[in-house]
């Protein structure tokens, strides 16, 4: 007896041949789908607080110090939740920092345990490997330029798709792993005068405590750029199919049969 | 469809059970090592407790760092503060000699310094960065009396844990762990860049901890009273801006 699997869903192979062939295989192993909620959730409360945070001061400098006598590289021309910026506007924003940072922490602390967790199990269980990596038939320049190409046409993804991340899903998703969160909680770090205190190469290495603020901002914005199109992908993949499989983590039977049938 | 298996349920099971164990075990060990702060409860109370735990082991010796005199901010921004009323200028008109400093609380000889006193006191300075958490900073030299020698002055009890502290102005009070009390940089300020601290970033005195967000650097120093509980100061979080629903801990 055998079932042919889709090439692509690698991860699901084990699952799917200890189980009886009436059921169906996984997508997201549940390690995947937890973390994933929990990040989201962490995600969007320090977002909104870190927004927030900002409104206190909407201006970012270069270095170690900056203030209003200090000229920025960046000003937001928001309106402010301080009268001690000259921001134009005439009125002043309620004060919400104290929440605001109170959930900031809080909501760090839930990201940081949840992506350290992720961290080891995808090492461990091979995840990153098997899953993020790119294939090695995809390892270049012009199979990610066809790739971006299948993307800005907004090309409904072929039924394999359902069951293996594409080149550019597994890059932004490296990158957003490896490189933003890291760069997020570092710069983040470095804001803080107790953790300065006792890693000051941290902070000197950034370039100073105004330019981890700055960096720790533009991160922000590349996540928050990343979160947009990662909704707008979820909608022109299939919504319903793809919150499926991250809730349930199991895909729809019409794709396996589609990917199976592709499967020459 | 999936089962769950008896072994996934006993080591489900252990581990819950570890897991549960573990945090009361880590509770009990933090409250002993005095690792919980008095804003520990309410929603936020997780995240604020793991944050000062987490720094109070990382960073309880370490020192705020230091700059250059060259890297002094020209032009240093003076926070607001409300009208100081006018037995404030009656004192200042007088250069402060009415200004008094009042430590009481655990402490073997309770003592009411004169601003003169408190001058001649011997002093240390260091150059170091004062940060908002609205996010601006700037650096500057700051000369003062460690809180360590006025504490050692009055007779602080072993049993403190708390140091809280007073401006003139009203409703406008902080404390701190002794960690934070005693530490070097910790100083009664009554000097920056050179000169009597001003009047707009503070003076005569104020307390001033580099390794702490600028609320804590409490301008106007009138009083300090040692405790071993913060429930009979305010709503018993530590200061006025966490009975105002902002951190006690200003670490981060």
């Amino acid at each position: 007896m055998s079932t042919t699997l889709p090439i692509a869903n690698r991860e699901a192979r084990p699952v799917v041949a200890a189980a009886p062939a009436t059921s169906e295989p996984k997508r997201h192993a549940a390690t995947v789908r937890v973390t994933h909620w929990l990040t989201t959730i962490a995600f969007l409360a320090l977002l909104l607080t870190g927004g927030e945070i900002v409104l206190s001061h909407p201006r970012f400098y270069w270095g170690e110090i900056g203030n209003v006598n200090v000229k920025p590289w960046l000003n937001l021309h928001l309106p402010s939740s301080r009268d001690t910026v000259p921001t134009g506007y005439g009125y002043v924003l309620p004060d919400q920092n104290g929440w605001s940072r109170y959930l900031h922490f809080q909501a760090a602390w839930l990201a940081v345990g949840t992506g350290l967790f992720y961290l080891l199990w995808g090492v461990f269980s091979g995840h990153f490997r098997r899953n993020l990596l790119p294939g090695s038939s995809d390892r270049s320049l012009r199979r990610i330029g066809a790739s971006c190409v299948e993307h800005l046409r907004f090309k409904r993804p072929p039924a394999e798709e359902a069951w293996s991340y594409n080149v550019l899903q597994r890059l932004s998703y490296l990158i957003v792993i490896f490189v933003l969160a890291p760069l997020m909680i570092w710069t983040g770090l470095a804001m803080s005068f107790g953790f300065d205190a006792a890693f000051p190469l941290g902070v000197r290495l950034l370039g100073g405590h105004q330019t981890a603020r700055s960096l720790h901002f533009i991160a922000t914005i590349l996540l928050a750029l990343f979160l947009v199109v990662h909704v707008v992908m979820l909608f022109v993949a299939g919504f319903r199919s793809r919150m499926k499989a991250m809730i349930t983590g199991r895909a729809d039977r019409v794709a396996v049969n589609a990917a199976d049938g592709g499967n020459r | 469809m999936s089962k769950i298996s008896r072994r996934k349920l006993i080591t489900g099971g252990i581990a819950a059970v570890a897991g549960v164990s573990g945090i009361a075990v880590a509770g009990k060990l933090a409250k002993a090592h005095g690792l919980i702060p008095p804003d520990c409860s309410g929603i936020y109370g997780p995240g604020e407790t793991l944050t000062y735990a987490a720094q109070r082991i990382l960073n309880h010796r370490a020192m705020a760092r230091e700059f250059s005199r060259s890297e002094i901010s020209a032009n240093p921004f003076a926070n607001e503060v409300a009208p100081l009323g006018d037995d404030f200028a009656r004192m200042q008109a007088g250069g402060f000699a009415d200004w008094k400093l009042t430590v009481d609380g655990m402490a073997s000889r309770p003592t009411v310094f004169s601003y003169p006193e408190i001058m001649s006191f011997p002093k240390v300075s260091h150059t170091t960065m004062i940060g908002c958490e609205e996010g601006w900073t700037y650096i500057a030299e700051w000369t003062g009396v460690p809180l360590s020698y006025i504490l050692d002055r009055v007779g602080a009890m072993s049993q403190a844990r708390y140091v809280v502290y007073r401006s003139i102005q009203p409703d406008w009070w902080e404390s701190v762990d002794m960690n934070d009390a005693l530490h070097p940089q910790t100083v009664v300020a009554t000097g920056m860049n050179g000169a009597n601290l001003p009047v707009p970033f503070g003076g005569p005195l104020r307390m001033r901890l580099p390794r702490q967000l600028g609320y804590k650097s409490v301008k106007y120093l009138v009083h300090l009273t040692l405790t071993d509980n913060m429930k009979s100061f305010g709503k018993g979080t530590g200061g006025s801006a966490s009975d105002s629903g902002y951190a006690w801990y200003a670490g981060i």
